[in-house]
């Protein structure tokens, strides 16, 4: 590879190539035709468009961390000796390691809205009153992908061991998904004579995957059944603002590993 | 043999003479109702031409009828209680009644039967209205065609739509109420039919029973009210094909149960409701082909709750199917189609081979603790529904439907 040649080089400049080099590589292929699989057979067994929307909604926040997350650290790993090959290179360490970010992101967020969309635009997606649960669905799914990659590249960059950083992926996965929600109940449960309404919405806010989870419940017109538990919920869930705040947080969940993922490139030892 | 026909002839003549008709209008001699109820004999006709009458306080004391000609507006300008019908056969047709006086101490109506017998109101468009059509003790009367639209805001100073008070066989028909209070309101009324009618956008219920004993509500639609149907201390109330649906909201349902017994609910339809029904202290109710759909709760049972009988249902979608907040299970389940069964049919009997738990864990951990709510759908709470569905624990364990159904059941 004639690195010379991209002497000035950029942020974008690596984002496309690890953009190129994911779109070559099978994995992409293989998520892509996943998706694609899943929204067909979906369609094809539910015959409806929204109820096909709240099955994925449980599909998408449950599998778009895992892949992200495997998917991030694996592209670490496996990029380490072109990552040292850059670094030697005059070239800022923080546009090195957002490029490659920024490309997994990119590629999975592709494989993701392609995989799903093909199938729902030729069910007549445009045509129905889905589109917006559905456009909703997407963007939660680019939003967990950000989330879940970034946190994949901070646990690859602190941690040396493969073994170890895949562990621990696991682990970060394995904890927000299922056993967060758990603590999450205990919590709920054990301090149920306390008004808890306020508590449960800021234990929301704490996890991208409940979050996410909300937000898009939310849309699927349960905020009423939310709303059954009170005035604090009903006034978060039942207007705009709640929508508002759960975005925000959304992304405040990505600024703050991407910001790690700059300081700690600065400063690791290569 | 000419006896006879003399003595029919007189008859004849004699009632014709007897059934004149009275103009009123604006330039006409007689020019206000109550003017021409005091002129009109009984079973006379009193025709109201189009036109604006200001009056209230009508009483109509006599057997007369009624009968609007395109729809002539009687303005109550806020003042009082409107018509008051207090004879029997009275016929009320094609009025356009409005601005019926607003009070905390009296009930006024639009329209008000009192004592009365045979009467037959019919076509009247009621509007800015307190009370619309009160019944009370009154008998066989005919309530059809009639179109209620008010403007309630607040439960504390609205009133009903139709009401009935210690009255019996009164029929309402194809009515349309929306904005009020209570849509269509029995107290202490038995032996109604309520049909066809749509009651929507109500304040609090779209249909109320209090103490009224063997009704039938059939083929109505209530949509969109505080709650769609409250049938409370009422005996032998059947609910037939009625549609229950968007009655959205905190702590709302499509149909209330309260000590209810013996009713029959069968070929209802409850769609896109909080709770479908609630259900506290009824027993012996047959529920039967009815179709609950989307619903956050299908159905809720509040304890007290014995010997009811839930067969053939379609359970489509929704977020919980039944929610019981005891251990305790003396209702009977059987031959339902539950979208979310995961059983098989090995035999191809259209029957599922194991039987279907309708309680999750998660709806008896939601009736404890309601802000749990926030973690539905969420993956640890499948894990623990299932977990509590190999072994029950904190659910009935004997609450099972036995002989699932494969495919959704048509009727």
């Amino acid at each position: 590879m004639r690195l010379r040649q991209y002497y000035p080089i950029t942020m974008l400049k690596i984002l496309k190539y690890s953009f190129y080099d994911l779109m070559r590589s099978r994995w992409s292929y293989v998520y892509f035709a996943f998706y694609l699989l899943l929204g067909t057979v979906l369609l094809f067994l539910n015959n409806d468009l929204s109820k096909a929307v709240i099955t994925l909604m449980n599909v998408i926040i449950v599998l778009v961390p895992l892949i992200g997350t495997i998917f991030g650290v694996m592209y670490y790993y496996n990029s380490k000796e072109f990552t040292e090959l850059l670094l030697a290179q005059p070239l800022k360490r923080s546009s090195i390691f957002l490029g490659q970010y920024l490309g997994v992101v990119l590629s999975l967020t592709m494989s993701l809205i392609l995989g799903l969309g093909i199938p729902f635009v030729f069910y007549g997606l445009f045509e129905s009153s889905a589109i917006w649960d559905f456009s909703l669905l997407l963007i939660t799914g680019a939003f967990l992908t950000l989330i879940f990659t970034a946190l994949a590249f901070n646990i690859a960059l602190s941690n040396e061991n493969k073994i170890k950083g895949f562990g621990y992926a696991i682990l970060l996965w394995l904890f927000l998904a299922v056993i967060y929600d758990g603590l999450f109940l205990m919590t709920l449960i054990m301090f149920e004579d306390y008004p808890l309404d306020k508590v449960s919405l800021f234990g929301t806010m704490l996890n991208p995957i409940d979050l996410s989870r909300t937000l898009i419940l939310l849309k699927l017109d349960i905020s009423a059944l939310l709303g059954y538990t009170g005035a604090v919920f009903k006034q978060f869930f039942g207007t705009s603002f709640g929508l508002i705040v759960s975005f925000v947080m959304l992304t405040v969940w990505v600024v703050m590993p991407v910001l790690r993922i700059v300081f700690k490139s600065k400063n690791k030892d290569f | 043999m000419k006896q006879v026909i003399t003595v029919l002839l007189f008859v004849f003549v004699t009632n014709a003479n007897l059934a004149q008709s009275i103009e009123v209008c604006k330039t006409c001699p007689i020019s206000t109702l109550k003017d021409g109820i005091a002129q009109a004999k009984d079973f006379d006709t009193i025709i109201v031409k189009k036109g604006l009458y200001k009056e209230y306080n009508i009483s109509v004391n006599k057997p007369v009828k009624i009968i609007g000609i395109d729809y002539p507006v009687i303005d109550g300008e806020l003042k009082g209680e409107i018509i008051t019908v207090i004879s029997d056969n009275v016929t009320i047709d094609g009025l356009n009644i409005i601005n019926v006086g607003n009070s905390y101490i009296e009930d006024y109506a639009a329209l008000r039967i009192k004592n009365s017998k045979h009467f037959l109101i019919q076509n009247l468009i009621l509007e800015k209205l307190f009370f619309g059509i009160y019944i009370e003790k009154s008998r066989d009367g005919k309530i059809f065609h009639n179109k209620i639209i008010g403007e309630a805001i607040e439960e504390y100073n609205s009133g009903n739509g139709i009401q009935l008070w210690y009255s019996k066989n009164i029929h309402i028909e194809h009515n349309f109420v929306q904005r009020v209070r209570d849509g269509i309101y029995l107290e202490f009324s038995d032996d109604c039919l309520i049909k066809n009618n749509v009651s929507a956008l109500n304040v609090r219920y779209g249909l109320h029973f209090m103490f009224s004993n063997d009704d039938t509500y059939e083929d109505n639609i209530f949509e969109n009210n505080g709650a769609g149907v409250a049938v409370m201390f009422s005996r032998r109330i059947k609910m037939y094909r009625n549609i229950f649906k968007e009655n959205w909201g905190t702590a709302s349902y499509g149909l209330l149960l309260k000590e209810i017994n013996d009713g029959q609910i069968e070929g209802n339809t409850f769609s896109n409701n909080t709770i479908g029904i609630n259900v506290e202290g009824s027993n012996r109710i047959n529920y039967k082909n009815n179709t609950f759909e989307n619903n956050g709760w299908a159905i809720k049972v509040k304890g007290a709750c014995y010997a009811n009988i839930f067969t053939e249902n379609n359970f489509l979608y929704n977020s919980f199917d039944i929610a019981y907040n005891s251990k305790v299970n003396d209702n009977e389940f059987d031959k339902n189609y539950w979208s979310s069964y995961t059983g098989y049919d090995l035999d191809k009997n259209g029957i599922g081979d194991i039987p279907y738990r309708p309680v999750k864990l998660f709806s008896y951990i939601v009736n404890r603790t309601p802000e749990t709510i926030i973690l539905l759908r969420s993956m640890f709470i499948d894990i623990i529904d299932f977990s509590e569905k190999v072994s029950p624990v904190f659910t009935p364990d004997d609450l099972l439907d036995n002989n699932p159904k494969m495919q959704r059941l048509t009727w």
